[in-house]
């Protein structure tokens, strides 16, 4: 499908699509490596937000820097950034997320001469009123910084206007994933994951026009139905390897729907169109389904998976996690728990960046789904 | 070459008993505490502990707690029990050890009291607010959670607003746990309190200026307990002063903390709990004394951020400027001024598998340190409790060769 070369092309090298094609627009490009980055305010102040995505493998020269238990994701950001690859980047910002981001954000400071770098300091619990407001105060904080450093004011209206386009994007994506969730042949996962990882480098506005088409293509050429295949859902941070998914579809199951960082947390949760667009703004960053780094209730994210699992009639869940990453790990152990309780089977995939042999894992999946 | 340690040249610390003694006394009224009527509060090292004295709540740290188990070498056993419930063994040991040690009573003191409420300040890390997070469904008790957002180069005016708001709905928790309300002037005792024994423990850590130094930064991982545990009450400042009168004693009759120092060196990050002996005397073989540590004096550098007169600006400042709520060059100038401070040849670095937020960043500390004062540093790859990262071999090597360099560079 034509449509699909696009973000297959940027979702391949990243780094590369982002440098060559949004370059030629002349707009600056912001790195980010969370997607609590406010990317709407980027967006807004005319820039592109660039998520990275790391070096997989041969990973050397981030080790005069980072210990080897830092996870690899933050290992290979930095080893692309010492390489010189980023060097294309106007500014990089850093969202507190996990400890390991943190310090990353403090070496990227010391060693990485990223014309801006800003850090955005979010509550870590989202839910009291106090950590509501310092949302806000955190967003416009940002507003501010990044309107100084681009020599321009960050309006109300450009900032509704990328709210506006953000909500498109996000229904639109959602749309894509209910689509393949009625009908898992509609787009095969590595397509799919294409068109996220894609879109988080591309100017999201190509992007969600992009989308639109395939999402008008699809409704007009897939019927739902209802096939037989066992159906998955994966859960975890970032997962980079569409061979997971081509892995998991030669067994003969589906991936129906995801909780992941590079999927469902992107998209869910849109922004109010009303009103003052900082405060709207901030409700949706306190209001979206949480990541592990965050609080907002102690079984919040076990709640939400269940729920994902049992709307898209999941027959079992994957939990892919990046080795090293705490606040995975440690919400691992009461999630498997509530799916358990919820009659859910699940199993755990634990992976670095440079993933085990495909025969071990189709081994793994195989005997996983043959459970279902 | 190195020399042997004559185990009696140094006469023991008297204090050690005493210390032995409040820190029983302080576990036994943690473990009756539902006898006489009192509340438990679990709170992480960093956590504003001053509040719960006003309103006269035992506080424990699981974080203490994890250091006895690493110290009476249980550590494995118990992470081993975490990872069998699902933990991973990548995770900090001190939550693994605690996590696992709730559901068998383990340990050196069998298992801490069980908590009333928990209070966790992320000041500092990201582990704790999920571990609590783990304690707060396993025993179904509310969690507090202060939010100190990160101060990579500033503490913002808006951060500084939520903190603040934060002190007072905390107070109000408080208030609400135990029925009562906050007594001002209670605040005011125990503030001082809190001052006084951080400043005495400053006071303690600097005799290590002397040489010989008579305190070590072994000795001070063991006094630390107090000032962690006891911040805010009278018997930390008792405790103290006769400490500091004891160290300045051995310091006037040259008694140093190993018999024949020669070499003065730094330690960074936390203790390898089950080594802290192992690794003395390693050292002291080589006529170097680890003088001064950034771990016990993270327990003193808020002495410049109490106001007295205003006890919510005090906790506000305090807690969020925590040395591990910094950014790694702020943590560049406070190992930067040690090294001058107690004239040290060299450092050395734990990189601590447990512990992100300090660990991560010490390699460009070690670069910038070298760079800024020509003080040379040596890593130690290990973990403060999970015995299974620590390779004995591997760092008598390195040690060795370390302090090779330093006796060539000092002669
Ligand atoms: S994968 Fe985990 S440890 Fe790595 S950056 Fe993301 S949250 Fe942090
Ligand atoms: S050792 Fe480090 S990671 Fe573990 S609780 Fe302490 S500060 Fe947090």
């Amino acid at each position: 499908m034509k449509i699909l070369q696009e973000f297959i092309n940027a979702a391949q090298d990243p780094v590369i699509y982002a440098r060559e094609n949004n370059m030629e627009k002349k707009k600056k490009l912001i790195g980010y490596c969370c997607t609590y980055t406010p990317e709407e305010i980027i967006y807004a102040a005319g820039a592109i937000p660039v998520r990275l995505f790391g070096i997989k493998s041969g990973i050397e020269k981030a080790d005069a820097h980072l210990q080897a238990y830092s996870c690899s994701l933050v290992r290979g950001i930095m080893e692309d950034a010492l390489l010189g690859n980023l060097d294309f980047l106007d500014g990089m910002v850093f969202p507190h997320t996990c400890d390991t981001i943190q310090r990353l954000s403090d070496i990227w400071r010391l060693n990485i001469k990223t014309t801006w770098h800003n850090d955005i300091m979010l509550p870590v619990k989202l839910d009291t009123q106090s950590a509501r407001e310092y949302m806000e105060d955190a967003h416009a904080k940002f507003r501010r910084e990044l309107g100084a450093w681009m020599g321009t004011e960050i309006t109300d209206d450009a900032l509704k206007q990328a709210i506006a386009l953000y909500n498109r994007l996000r229904s639109l994506m959602k749309r894509l994933y209910e689509i393949r969730s009625a009908n898992p042949e509609a787009l095969s996962g590595r397509d799919m994951y294409a068109v996220v990882k894609g879109t988080m480098v591309m100017d999201r506005k190509d992007a969600a026009d992009l989308i639109e088409k395939l999402v008008a293509e699809l409704e007009q050429k897939t019927p739902p139905v209802q096939g037989n295949a066992r159906r998955l859902v994966i859960s975890g941070g970032i997962c980079d390897h569409p061979e997971i998914y081509d892995l998991i579809e030669k067994t003969g199951a589906r991936v129906v729907w995801d909780d992941l960082c590079t999927g469902s947390r992107f998209f869910e949760g849109l922004i109010s169109e009303e009103g003052d667009p900082i405060k709207a703004l901030a409700a949706r960053y306190s209001n979206r389904t949480i990541c592990p780094a965050k609080h907002a209730s102690l079984t919040l994210r076990g709640d939400n998976l269940v729920g994902i699992a049992k709307e898209h009639k999941a027959n079992g869940v994957i939990f892919i996690l990046l080795k090293f990453c705490d606040p995975h790990a440690f919400d691992y152990p009461f999630m498997k728990k509530m799916l358990d309780d919820a009659g859910i089977p699940s199993m755990l995939l634990e992976v670095e960046q440079e993933l085990p042999s495909a025969g071990q894992l189709a081994t793994r999946f195989d005997a996983f789904i043959e459970m279902l | 070459m190195s020399e042997e340690i004559k185990k009696d040249a140094v006469p023991k610390v008297k204090s050690i008993k005493k210390m032995r003694e409040i820190m029983t006394a302080y576990y036994i009224d943690a473990k009756t505490a539902r006898q006489n009527n009192k509340k438990v509060a679990w709170i992480t090292s960093g956590g504003p502990v001053e509040p719960l004295y006003v309103m006269d709540v035992i506080p424990v740290y699981p974080e203490n707690h994890g250091a006895m188990i690493g110290a009476s070498k249980m550590g494995v056993g118990l992470c081993e029990t975490a990872e069998n419930m699902g933990y991973s063994r990548d995770l900090c040991s001190y939550a693994r050890a605690d996590i696992a040690c709730s559901t068998v009573n383990g340990g050196p003191i069998g298992g801490l009291p069980e908590p009333d409420f928990l209070v966790c300040s992320n000041n500092i890390c990201g582990t704790v607010l999920k571990w609590y997070e783990v304690q707060a469904r396993y025993y179904n008790v509310p969690l507090f959670i202060f939010d100190t957002p990160f101060c990579h180069t500033e503490f913002s005016i808006e951060a500084r607003h939520y903190v603040e708001k934060q002190v007072l709905e905390y107070i109000d928790f408080l208030e609400k746990m135990c029925g009562k309300k906050f007594d001002q002037d209670k605040a005011r005792e125990v503030l001082d309190y809190s001052y006084e024994g951080q400043r005495l423990w400053r006071e303690v850590l600097e005799t290590a200026r002397s040489k010989p130094a008579p305190l070590s930064a072994f000795d001070a991982f063991f006094h630390l307990a107090l000032i962690v545990t006891l911040r805010g009450t009278k018997t930390v400042v008792d405790y103290y002063t006769e400490l500091i009168d004891e160290m300045r004693q051995r310091a006037a009759d040259k008694i140093g903390s190993i018999p024949n120092e020669k070499y003065r060196l730094l330690w960074d990050n936390l203790p390898v709990w089950y080594k802290t002996k192992w690794l003395s005397d390693k050292f002291a073989s080589h006529g170097a004394c680890l003088v001064a540590d950034t771990y016990t004096s993270a327990w003193c550098k808020q002495l410049d951020y109490i106001d007295k007169s205003d006890f919510v600006k005090s906790m506000v400042d305090c807690y969020t400027m925590i040395y591990l709520n910094i950014g790694v060059d702020q943590m560049v100038d406070t190992v930067k001024g040690m090294v001058e401070k107690y004239d040290v040849d060299g450092i050395v670095m734990h990189s601590n598998r447990s512990c992100k937020p300090y660990s991560l960043g010490q390699y460009d500390i070690q670069r910038m340190i070298q760079k800024a004062t020509g003080v040379p540093s040596v890593m130690i790859e290990a973990d403060m409790v999970d015995e299974r990262s620590f390779s004995e071999s591997q760092i008598d090597t390195r040690i060795d060769a370390f302090m090779e360099l330093i006796k060539q560079k000092k002669g």
